[in-house]
């Protein structure tokens, strides 16, 4: 049997953090009574237009520079036109011909085999990076055969990010969209929370031998978390090799992932091909950037974006953010994935060690090891945790200086857990933990365990 | 050719099976050729007559929205704030389902 290559591309969509929307001054917010957060542009009535919100362009100029585009300092806005009860005007305006950003990269790391040990690097390359406006929502009632449309999301700003087809499974895949998830939250450019919408993952799928052409691709929607995508793709990939080895064809349509039953099942709007009647959006001229060399000599500033100001500007992404933990702290690198992995850890692991004398190499086992997996066992998010990085790094200093031993330590942090205020020094003392530093007392122990166990003893002398 | 026919049908939903429907459409089709007529060689197509004008950037404020009462006084149906709307995409009968006779050309 002739190899399968899988080949997997994504369509991310994520809103842009800003107050208002992208080409109207209503709110963006994510739960809000339906209809509350629409203006008359955002409900397509007519003799309304659109005015462009600065902040969001300056959000996509910075995605795009973390992500290495070249950013365009002429780009244009399109229509895409499609019939749906969420898209009040019958098109989204979107970039189309020539986007803010293009040609960027992404690199993120895996596991091989699972083990945390052994990491590699891998980079996805950025086709280009999109201003466009979100839809409305509809919620469909069948018994009642309507659909009842909220806009409140119509006109949020959002960046589409397209990735080429450089990945070959769910866990790469996964892995691509974890880091650019990161990315965008310490940019702040989005939040990026798959489960309020704030991010929204589309896979593109197929399969084909070594040296052949690429095979027909489907598109995979509804993916709403990053295990599902990992779960979709894999998925769709087996089933389009079940499809094809048992000499059927795959159509090329739009699946729906099931999560409940875990398979891809096509989904009944999207027939064929759809026909978007692309146009140039006529109300808006081309949208200008500037750098520094560029820069007009006497123009409004607020009617300028730079984006030479904004590169300086660029907080430090978790690939520099992981070096630096590895070299300040000499923890292991896949130390620092998992420290930038969880909300607030990092920070947790910094003031722990600024608390505590112990060797921050040492202090990371026992955040990873017993803070991590405690939380994780109760479902609790760092913020969350009953044991403070000031409690933590007390009882690392009693271990240190040898007051305790670790065995009686891992029984303090148990004790601590139950978050009854009580301190490291008093839980040591309650279970009379401390470590027996008085020599004649020691030996009276040991002559009663000898004592105690004259048999043994013989034993022993015996060899 | 037959399933061609069929999407166009669907795209702009004009029933070929109407004679004057297809004459109109010749006609608006003829119209629109006299496009062609102009000699458009080293000229840059224009988008937009704004082409030269500087785009208005917003400030990031809130001051729109919270008009959901106005906004509803239009909806011929509403149900507790929301919009009502038919039900998704209805497809149309399928290409077999259907006879399609086209007279003239």
């Amino acid at each position: 049997l002739a190899p399968w290559v899988p080949v997997v591309g994504l369509e991310i969509h994520a809103q842009i953090s800003s107050n208002s929307k992208l080409f109207s001054a209503s709110q963006v917010q994510f739960a809000a009574p339906p209809n509350s957060l629409v203006s008359f542009f955002d409900a397509s009535l007519p003799g309304t237009l659109p005015v462009l919100n600065r902040r969001c362009v300056e959000a996509a100029v910075m995605t795009g520079l973390a992500l290495n585009c070249s950013i365009n300092k002429r780009s244009l806005f399109d229509r895409k036109h499609y019939f749906y009860a969420d898209l009040p005007a019958g098109y989204q305006i979107t970039q189309q011909r020539v986007p803010i950003a293009v040609n960027g990269s992404l690199s993120y790391s895996l596991c091989i085999d699972n083990k945390m040990s052994q990491m590699v690097t891998r980079t996805v390359r950025i086709k280009q990076i999109q201003l466009e406006q979100d839809s409305g929502k509809s919620l469909h009632d069948d018994t009642r055969s309507q659909t009842l449309v909220d806009l409140n999301r119509a006109g949020v700003g959002l960046m589409e990010v397209v990735m080429e087809p450089d990945m070959c499974c769910g866990e790469e895949a996964a892995a691509a969209v974890r880091e650019l998830q990161l990315i965008l939250q310490t940019l702040g450019s989005s939040q990026a929370v798959m489960a309020e919408g704030q991010l929204r993952v589309d896979a593109n799928v197929s399969v084909h031998h070594p040296g052949e052409p690429y095979g027909v691709r489907t598109e995979v929607k509804n993916i709403n978390s990053i295990r599902f995508l990992a779960k979709a793709v894999d998925y769709e990939i087996q089933r389009q090799i079940e499809e094809l080895e048992n000499g059927r064809t795959i159509l090329n349509e739009t699946r729906a992932f099931d999560s409940k039953l875990g398979c891809t099942v096509p989904m009944r709007d999207k027939e064929g091909e759809q026909d978007y009647r692309f146009m140039p959006e006529p109300n808006l001229p081309p949208l200008i950037l500037y750098d520094a060399e560029s820069l007009p000599a006497n123009m409004d500033h607020q009617q300028v974006v730079n984006i030479d100001w904004i590169h300086e500007r660029l907080p430090d992404l978790p690939s520099v953010k992981r070096a630096k933990l590895v070299e300040q702290y000499g923890i292991l690198p896949e130390h620092s994935f998992t420290l930038l992995n969880e909300d607030g850890l990092m920070e947790f692991f910094e003031n722990t060690v600024k608390q505590t004398q112990m060797k921050p190499r040492k202090v990371i086992g026992w955040i990873l090891n017993d803070l991590l997996s405690y939380l994780k066992k109760h479902s609790l998010t760092v913020k969350e945790s009953p044991v403070s990085s000031l409690l933590l790094g007390d009882l690392l200093n009693l271990l240190e200086r040898k007051d305790i031993t670790a065995a009686a330590a891992k029984q303090v942090l148990a004790e601590l857990w139950k978050g009854e205020g009580k301190s490291p020094l008093e839980i040591i003392k309650e279970k009379k933990l401390e470590v027996i530093q008085d020599h004649k007392e020691l030996e009276q122990i040991c002559q009663a365990v000898i004592d105690g166990h004259e048999n043994e003893v013989i034993m022993v002398v015996l060899g | 050719p037959a399933q061609l026919l069929d999407r166009l049908e669907r795209l702009a939903l004009v029933d070929f099976r109407d004679a004057e429907g297809v004459e109109r459409l010749q006609e608006a089709i003829r119209f629109a050729e006299q496009l062609q007529e102009v000699n458009t060689d080293g000229v840059e197509p224009m988008d937009s007559v704004l082409e030269d004008r500087c785009l208005y950037l917003r400030e990031d404020d809130v001051t729109e929205g919270n008009c959901a009462k106005e906004l509803l006084k239009n909806a011929r149906e509403k149900v507790e704030e929301y919009f009502v709307a038919p039900p998704g995409n209805i497809p149309l009968p399928k290409l077999d389902e259907q006879e399609t006779v086209l007279r003239g050309s």
